[in-house]
């Protein structure tokens, strides 16, 4: 039987980037001992010799001509933007203090 | 319609006027739509009718209203999918979609209500509220797509576009009593379909009768350079075969695997009346096997979280949607965490962290690996079965509508519904759902499934357009004349 702990859905919480309410994790990790049991299933099945489908359609790498097109202009593209700063996007700090 | 705005007997601006007043009578009690465009409506009926008047060749759909499903972006008209995180965005570009809607000179309503990001089988997950079943307000509409199937149920549009990733599309209009087409994977440009799972997704038409879903299918479908999956070759010839209904010869594969336990008998009445109509119509009803479809929902549900959670990785707070938590000193990464966690709903985040897991290192094969392997069965059950027939059927879903809030809090229970879908986004091949009747047991619509071929697309509007004119002969008249009259304002 599979199951998540309290603190493995916190840190699956922290690398998707979603802060969790201590409910939310608890409540989680009950859940996830029901859904993990249920998709385990297809392990019974999933033996060596089967090759995996990630795809329906079997192509691959599919190009284009290297040619420019017509596109969004930098107000269309900023449009959308919560926050910007001479026509560029405007984000949080990235990098730690210096 | 299409034949009295052809003739001059209706414009387009007076139809569309029709279903916007429709709108506003019952859409209170409905909540099918998120966002009406009155006037970009009539703007865009107005000039389809200017064309019409100058004498101008036009497309068979031309100045016929439509519900567009809200996951498809639309130039400068609100799009949410569904969420909190888009609430207010207004896209800068047109899906390819809406740009092939419009060469067709389809009039575009509004944005209909859905599960947040495509979710679920309920509509219940929209972050705007639930939408309500025309057939039973106290009932759910499918999902995600239910405000599509809800609008078309209700007379508030002609036409809708769907999405379908689990059964998005044929779910919501088995419980609708309408027709919903999930076309093979790769017909229909998925380009500016907001991505939930990228090798599920398929976008196609919703309609109350076959041949207008046909006539849909073909303005939507074919090749686009800015979708990499899209399929480069013709376009089956769907509407031909939804005039021609002929399924004399057809053989048809009734899957053994999707009927008996599980399924209410008022749907299994209908299924096997359905058969019979279909044998005196001069197909021949075989039985085919399909032993590893029983794990195609625990793949499904491994995959498209897996696929979901490197998705919606894009709402990261930076270029468009919600931001919380910024100001002096906030980090880029606390105003994600805080932005996902006000901008997601509970099933995002449910699936987001489910798939998160399935594909983290060290769980990686025993979970997403293993699914794909399933996959690979499922499309070789499919190959085997379609040896032996030219379509395969089943029921759309195991019951009839379920009440709003009776399985929303239970996962697995809700993930139950989508059985008889999953297989056919699993291979990519495509499915149609179309009216059988109405349960015995509790009057709501039951639908009928039948899943063609990779690209032999027309081959379920064959069988779809044999049953439903069977089925006409029977009851005289459509399904949708026996919906209860909405009481509207």
């Amino acid at each position: 039987m599979s199951s998540l702990s309290r603190d493995d859905v916190a840190n699956l919480a922290r690398l998707a980037r979603i802060q969790m309410s201590e409910e939310e994790l608890v409540s989680l990790s009950h859940e996830f001992t029901v859904i993990l049991d249920a998709v385990a299933r297809v392990q019974e099945v999933a033996s060596a010799d089967v090759e995996p489908t990630s795809h329906p359609l079997p192509l691959r790498n599919v190009f284009r001509p290297d040619v420019v097109l017509p596109s969004l202009s930098t107000s269309e593209a900023l449009s959308g933007a919560p926050a910007q700063e001479e026509s560029r996007f405007r984000v949080p700090q990235i990098l730690g203090e210096e | 319609m299409a034949k009295a705005l052809a003739a001059g007997d209706i414009t387009s601006v007076a139809l569309t006027q029709v279903h916007l007043d429709r709108i506003t009578s019952v859409d209170t009690d409905v909540h099918a739509f998120l966002f009406v465009d009155t006037q970009g409506a009539l703007a865009q009926a107005a000039a389809v009718d200017a064309k019409r008047a100058a004498g101008e060749k036009l497309s068979p759909l031309a100045g016929v209203p439509l519900a567009l499903k809200d996951v498809m972006t639309q130039k400068n008209v609100p799009t949410t999918a569904g969420s909190k995180i888009l609430e207010g965005w207004r896209p800068p570009y047109d899906s390819t979609v809406v740009t092939n809607l419009r060469a067709n000179d389809i009039v575009i309503l509004g944005k209909t209500n859905m599960d947040e990001f495509a979710m679920g089988s309920s509509t219940e997950n929209s972050a705007y509220g639930p939408t309500h079943n025309p057939w039973d307000l106290t009932r759910i509409p499918g999902g995600s797509g239910g405000g599509s199937s809800a609008a078309l149920a209700a007379f508030e549009a002609p036409l809708a576009i769907g999405t379908d990733t689990g059964g998005s599309i044929r779910q919501p209009a088995a419980v609708t009593g309408t027709v919903g087409v999930k076309p093979t994977y790769g017909a229909v440009s998925r380009f500016g379909l907001i991505a939930f799972s990228s090798s599920l997704d398929q976008a196609g038409p919703c309609a109350r009768n076959v041949l207008d879903a046909a006539l849909l299918h073909e303005a939507i479908a074919g090749y686009d350079a800015r979708d990499s999956t899209s399929i480069n070759a013709p376009v089956p010839q769907v509407v031909n075969a939804a005039k021609s209904g002929d399924v004399k010869g057809m053989k048809i594969g009734v899957v053994k695997e999707l009927n008996g336990d599980g399924y209410q008998s008022g749907v299994r009445i209908r299924f096997e009346e359905s058969l019979e109509l279909l044998a005196k119509a001069g197909a021949e009803i075989v039985e085919v096997s399909a032993p590893n479809f029983e794990y195609a929902l625990a793949a499904y549900y491994l995959i498209a979280p897996s696929e979901c959670s490197s998705n919606l990785a894009r709402f990261d707070a930076m270029r468009y949607g919600l931001r919380v938590g910024d100001g002096e000193g906030a980090s880029a990464e606390s105003v994600m965490n805080l932005t996902r966690k006000a901008g997601f709903g509970r099933e995002v985040k449910r699936r987001i962290i489910l798939g998160t897991y399935a594909l983290s290192s060290g769980y990686y094969d025993a979970y997403y690996g293993s699914a794909q392997k399933v996959r690979t069965l499922i499309t070789q059950d499919f190959d085997k079965a379609f040896q032996k027939c030219d379509v395969m059927v089943s029921p759309t879903c195991p019951t009839t509508a379920f009440k709003i809030g009776e399985k929303s809090n239970d996962p697995i229970a809700m993930y139950l519904n989508d059985i008889a879908t999953i297989p056919v986004n699993m291979a990519g091949i495509g499915g149609m759902s179309l009216p059988a009747g109405l349960a015995p047991e509790d009057g709501l619509p039951v639908g009928f499934q039948i899943m063609a071929p990779a690209m032999a697309d027309q081959r379920m509007y064959l069988v779809g357009a044999a049953l439903e004119a069977a089925l006409l002969t029977k009851w005289g008249a459509p399904l949708l004349s026996k919906i209860p009259e909405l009481r509207g304002k």
